[in-house]
Formats: structure tokens, sequence, C-alpha cells
């Protein structure tokens, strides 16, 4: 576990208890390097490109379309995404629908678990501006206030069929190396968490999920 | 049965609603006996539901008791109304477990106590709520909504029809219903 | 002395390589083999080694502490040090690794070796389902290695020798002298073992993802993994290696080894699509009843009637 000991990067987790404070580790992220060598970088674009691990965290109404994309009418494995439980070993988060209050925590704290160079797809109208449920108490209206997104992709729902083209548009971005979410997300760090703690009332978890 | 049921509890307005189906208003301390009566004597031994209707007009919560016989295939929708300010009623845990589910949504919802239900005050689906019970019609939801997670600029919507009509179907002479 | 010592091991590596490529290629032929079955096209060819890049090329990781770093290099350890004692072709000098003398008991002390330090790794983690995950997979190891074990013995009564490259020997000159042919019960115990050792259906209940997500490598990610992934490509191949020189009589050429060891996992994938998995219980009971009782047959068969 992490402490760091200077204080200017560490971050003050009031959400937890005294027992729990020493469990979490309170050490503010830093952003990664790309490789210095631009052929290198290109190789390791190509190879995560080629190789998306989807989190199988079906938050909303999309996950109903993820699981068609992993059978045999559309086969999402021919190119080579695969669907992983854990977030320590997915590349790809995929929002799907509406985000409640109550979900957009877990959310988050699926994300900030998640490694290295990561995506994120933003499935349905929802995320864009709040879709069907633009005036709903409990769901939010703009998603990337919240966790930064590399893909939208509009309708409600949209079909397997977007999706896929959906995947092969993020293959594309990610082989020109214009998907930076992580960092973007660790540099503005202070704007999200702000963001998220005027929603998410209740916080008891760290305020960086190592 | 209805009429033993109208002169022991005093219930009234009772009206068909289709066939298999009909309502009936009581007062609210006597609905927890009648419940109990219809569910012991008389054949009422499913609960479907537990619901709440806000009649803000006249400042009271009507509680509808959905139950059902399969005997019989009838179910019976028993109305009781309670006070907006101060909403209580009674548990009825005791008779149906499954009821503290439906009970601590409405504490969450619209703010109805059930004295001794169990886990009546822990989060249903709302978690840090700090506002009054959303379901409460004085609780403007569209406000809050965007003021708490703000709106996105470009937004528009349509009316289908009149899309439909100008956009879809121009040439046809609009069948006016 | 140094130079022949630094031939053999650029001999081991050259080895190596190929045994590494050959079980990631078997492994994508495999999938599509199985995809074509469900009906759909399948991971492209060259999945495997894309999979393992990309894991290498992630920027962050996150370490529980030491033993969470040794769990993966305890476990490739164990992979190539079972490839290093196993003669891969037969009768070529460039090829048959550093097998000694008494060879075959230290490949089945290596081969358990790995799972070992995995376990010491994965609960270094924490987390509940790393250790939920190894508690089955260890005890599901313990029952398929007594029929292993049993068999093995029965094939060293029968050949009177502890290393591999005799017992290789021992069956060339015809088909007819493999073991599986001139002693079947000790085959059939160890390839009743071999389903198990496979981590395949029906006996992968340890990592399965609709059981338990993921099992054991749950908390391993980027460089971590990819030492994961090429381990398991490695220790499958090394496997196959192995039961094709003990029982399916060796290979002297790379040609003959690849389509030997290919159809022997053809052999435990086709039983496994057929069958659902097994609980843990149940899976160490079968193991402990009928390819037990056919290992020690295969052992009083051995003494009985091959060496009267």
């Amino acid at each position: 576990m992490i402490k760091s000991l200077s204080t200017e990067d560490t971050l003050e987790n009031a959400g937890l208890t005294e027992e729990e404070q020493l469990l979490f580790s309170n050490a503010r992220p830093k952003p990664y390097e790309p490789y210095p060598i631009k052929a290198v970088e290109d190789f390791a674009n190509w190879a995560r490109a080629n190789s998306l691990w989807i989190l199988a965290f079906g938050t909303g109404c999309g996950a109903i379309e993820l699981r068609p994309l992993m059978t045999a009418r559309f086969d999402a494995n021919r190119f080579g995404v695969a669907g992983r439980p854990t977030p320590r070993q997915s590349s790809v988060f995929v929002i799907g629908g509406y985000a409640s209050v109550k979900t957009l925590k877990r959310i988050i704290r699926s994300y900030e678990q998640m490694q290295g160079p990561k995506f994120v797809i933003a499935l349905g109208i929802c995320p864009v501006n709040g879709g069907m449920y633009f005036d709903s108490y409990n769901t939010i209206n703009q998603f990337d206030q919240y966790i930064p997104v590399d893909l939208y992709i509009t309708g409600c729902m949209p079909r397997p069929e977007v999706l896929v083209a959906g995947i092969m548009e993020l293959q594309k971005m990610i082989k020109q190396g214009r998907c930076d979410g992580a960092n973007r997300y660790i540099e503005n760090f202070d704007w999200y968490k702000a963001n998220q703690k005027k929603v998410i009332k209740k916080w008891d978890m760290p305020d960086y999920n190592w | 049965m209805f009429e033993k049921l109208q002169r022991d509890f005093g219930v009234t307005g009772i009206t068909e609603l289709k066939p298999g189906m009909t309502t009936l208003k009581v007062n609210k301390d006597s609905a927890e006996r009648l419940i109990r009566q219809l569910r012991d004597r008389h054949g009422y031994t499913h609960l479907n539901f537990i619901a709440c209707i806000d009649y803000i007009e006249d400042g009271i919560f009507t509680l509808v008791y959905m139950l059902h016989n399969y005997d019989t295939k009838h179910t019976l929708s028993v109305h009781a109304d309670i006070s907006r300010d101060n909403a209580e009623m009674e548990s009825i845990h005791n008779l149906w477990a499954q009821a503290w589910t439906y009970q601590r949504e409405l504490r969450e919802m619209y703010g109805i106590r059930f004295p001794g239900s169990p886990r009546l005050d822990e989060d249903f689906c709302l978690e840090g709520w700090d506002q009054i019970p959303p379901m409460r019609r004085e609780f403007d939801t569209k406000k809050f909504s965007e003021e708490r997670f703000g709106h996105r600029e470009g937004r528009s919507s349509e009316e289908p029809r009149e899309h439909m009509k100008v956009n879809l179907y121009p040439n046809r002479g609009g069948d006016e219903q | 002395m140094i130079a022949e010592w630094l031939g053999k091991v650029g001999n081991f590596s050259l080895t190596l390589l190929i045994v590494l490529t050959y079980g990631l290629l078997v492994g994508a032929f495999i999938e599509r083999i199985i995809a074509k079955v469900q009906g759909r096209i399948g991971i492209p060819y060259s999945q495997p080694f894309i999979n393992i890049l990309k894991n290498f090329f992630k920027r962050t990781a996150v370490s529980h502490g030491i033993m969470f770093y040794l769990g993966p290099v305890f476990r490739i350890a164990g992979g190539i040090g079972t490839l290093a004692f196993i003669p891969v072709i037969y009768g070529s000098e460039t090829f048959s690794n550093f097998s000694t003398a008494g060879d075959l008991f230290l490949v089945i002390y290596f081969m358990f070796f790995g799972q070992l330090g995995m376990a010491l790794g994965a609960g270094e983690s924490g987390h509940p389902y790393s250790a939920i995950g190894i508690a089955r997979g260890l005890s599901q190891m313990t029952a398929y290695e007594v029929p292993f074990a049993l068999a093995v013995i029965s094939i060293v009564i029968q050949y009177d020798t502890l290393s591999i490259t005799e017992i290789v020997a021992a069956q060339q000159g015809g088909w007819e002298n493999w073991t599986v042919f001139t002693n079947w019960v000790a085959t059939l115990a160890a390839m009743l073992a071999f389903l198990g050792m496979t981590g395949y259906s029906p006996f992968d209940i340890f990592l399965a993802p609709q059981e338990i997500p993921i099992g054991p490598p749950t908390e391993f990610h980027s460089a971590y993994l990819s030492l994961l992934q090429t381990n398991r490509a490695l220790f499958g191949a090394t496997k196959l290696v192995l039961f094709m020189n003990l029982f399916f009589g060796g290979a002297t050429g790379w040609g003959e080894l690849m389509i030997k060891t290919f159809l022997i996992y053809m052999v435990a994938i086709v039983i496994g699509v057929a069958f659902p998995r097994f609980r843990v219980d149940q899976a160490i009971r079968f193991f402990f009843k009928i390819p037990t009782l056919i290992g020690i047959l295969s052992i009083v068969y051995a003494q009985m009637i091959l060496t009267s």
C-alpha cells in the first residue's frame, strides 16, 4: 500500500472512518507517459486496439445489447473483444445507457481500479443529455462531467451492429493515438472529483480507488 | 361477503372495476383488521403490492393494498386514507413477511412511516438523499434535475404527430380523429 | 565445458521459443474449432500473442507486496523448469534439453511447484475470490495427482528406469510398442488425470468466469498477467509433450510431435465440450474413486504381468 510522504500529493479521504483510513491508500494518481520511441508507441497502440477487453459490468439498459454481441450472430471475438469479469484486467468500460446516482458511485469505483490506457464507450442518448430520463431525480444528465468518455454511440438502445461499428471506430482512434481519457481524468482530477461529490452525497469510499 | 364486511368494518364504496377486480374503501384504523380477516377467513392469501396515491388537493395519501384470492381468482383492492402531514400507518409485516419491502419503499418515496416494520430507515434506492421524499407531488423533479445534474445545450424535442405529418407523410390528407 | 553449457542453453532457448509459439497457436486453433461448432468465426490466429503484448504494454500496475510479484515468477519458473528436463525430440542433440538420469520425478515435482507459488501470490492480493479459487484449484490438483502418480509408478516398473529418454527409447520400433498398447491400464489412469490437468471443462470450476471471477488470477493485471498467460500456453504444451513421451511413443521430428500433441489435446477438448462442469467435491470424489482404482490396478498389472 502506497503512503505518500509529501503533503501535495496526498488526498484527504474524508469519507472513511479512522480504521478504514489505514486500509486505503491516500496517494494522488499520476498521469503516465507514452513510450518515447514512436515506433514502439505505434506498435503498442496496434496491440491495444486489437485486443479490447470489456469489463462485464452491465450498468444500465445497454447491457441487453452486450449479450448478443458476444454470441454467434454478431461475434465480437473476431475483433479481439472479450469480456472480463474484473476491472483489473479490462481496458474498456461500456456505459450502457442511463446512470443512476447509485450506479455512478460503483462506476467510479470500477473505473478507478482499471489499469493503464483505458477507454470509455457511452451507449445511448442518456449519457449525452439525459435522454428519456432528463427530468428524473435519480439519473445524471451529462456523463462526461464525472468520467471522461472516448466514444459516444447514440440511439435508444443502439443495435449490436451499431455497437460493432463503434468498436471499429474506437480501434481506429486508438491506433491514431487519440484516446487519452485516462490521462485527462488524472490531469483534471480535482474538477472531476468536485463534480462527483456534488452528486454523490453518501461518499464512503476513498477519494481514489487504487 | 361484502354485506358482512360492510356491517363489521364500515366498508364503503364497493365498486367493480372489471370482472375479477373490486375496490373498496375502509377507515385506516380498521384496515389492518380487515386485511387480516380477508386473509384468514375469505381466502385472500396473496398480497400483490402496497402502493400509494397522492391526493394533494384533499391533503391525503391513499394507500392501496391489492389482495388476490387463488380459489375464486378474484382481486380485491383495499383503499385506506391517511393524512399527508404526519403520515403514519399500521404495519402489516406480521401478516406477510414481504410487506417490509413495500413499506420501506413507501417510507423513502413518500415519507410514510410504518412503526415496527424491519429495516425501515435504510436507504432503498436513493443513497444520501437530502431533499423531501421525491414522489410527493410538491417535489418538482425537473427543476431538481436541472439544478443538480445540469442541462446540456443543443437538446431539442419534437412532437411526434407534427413530425410525422410534416416530414414522413406530407402528401396524406391527415386523418383527424 | 563453458562453451558446451552455453550451447545447451542456446538450444534450450530455441526449444522454449518453439514450444511456446506452438502452445499459443494450438490454443487459438482449438478456439476456432469450438467457434466453428458454435456457428461463428472466432478469434484470429494471432489473438493470444496480441493479448500477451497488450498486457505487457499497460502503463500502470498496482502491487500488493513482494509475494504478489513473486507469484507469477514462480509460476513461469515452474513452467520453464518442467520443459527444461523433458526431451522434446528423441534422437536429436539440439532438442533434448537437460534430461538426466532421474528426471521423471523431478518433472512431476516441478509441475506442482508452479501452482504453489501462484497460490502464495494470489493469496497475498487479499481478494476473497482469489482465496476461494486457490482452495478449489489446489484441492482438485491434489486429487488428480493421485492417479497420475500411480500411472507413472506403473510405467517405471514396466520399463525399469526413471529417465524419460530411456522410456521413449523403449517405445521405438513400430506403433505396437507404445505404452498405450502395452500398458493400457496405466494410460487410461493417466488420461483420466489429464482431463483434470488441462483446467478445461468439466474440471474448470476454479477459474470459470461464470463461477467465480476468474479465480486465482483475479487481481493479476498488466505485466503480471502477461507472465501468467505465457505460462498457461507454455505449461499446456509441456504437459502434452510429457504425455506424448510417456505414453504415445515420443516424437522423432517436429511434425510428428505437433500431430500427436494436437490429437491428445483434442481428446480432452472433445470430452470437455460435451460435459457440464463438476463441483469441486464431485470432482475430488471422482478422482479418488475410479481413476485411483485403475491406477492401483495398473501397478499390479505392470508388476505381475509385464515384468514376470
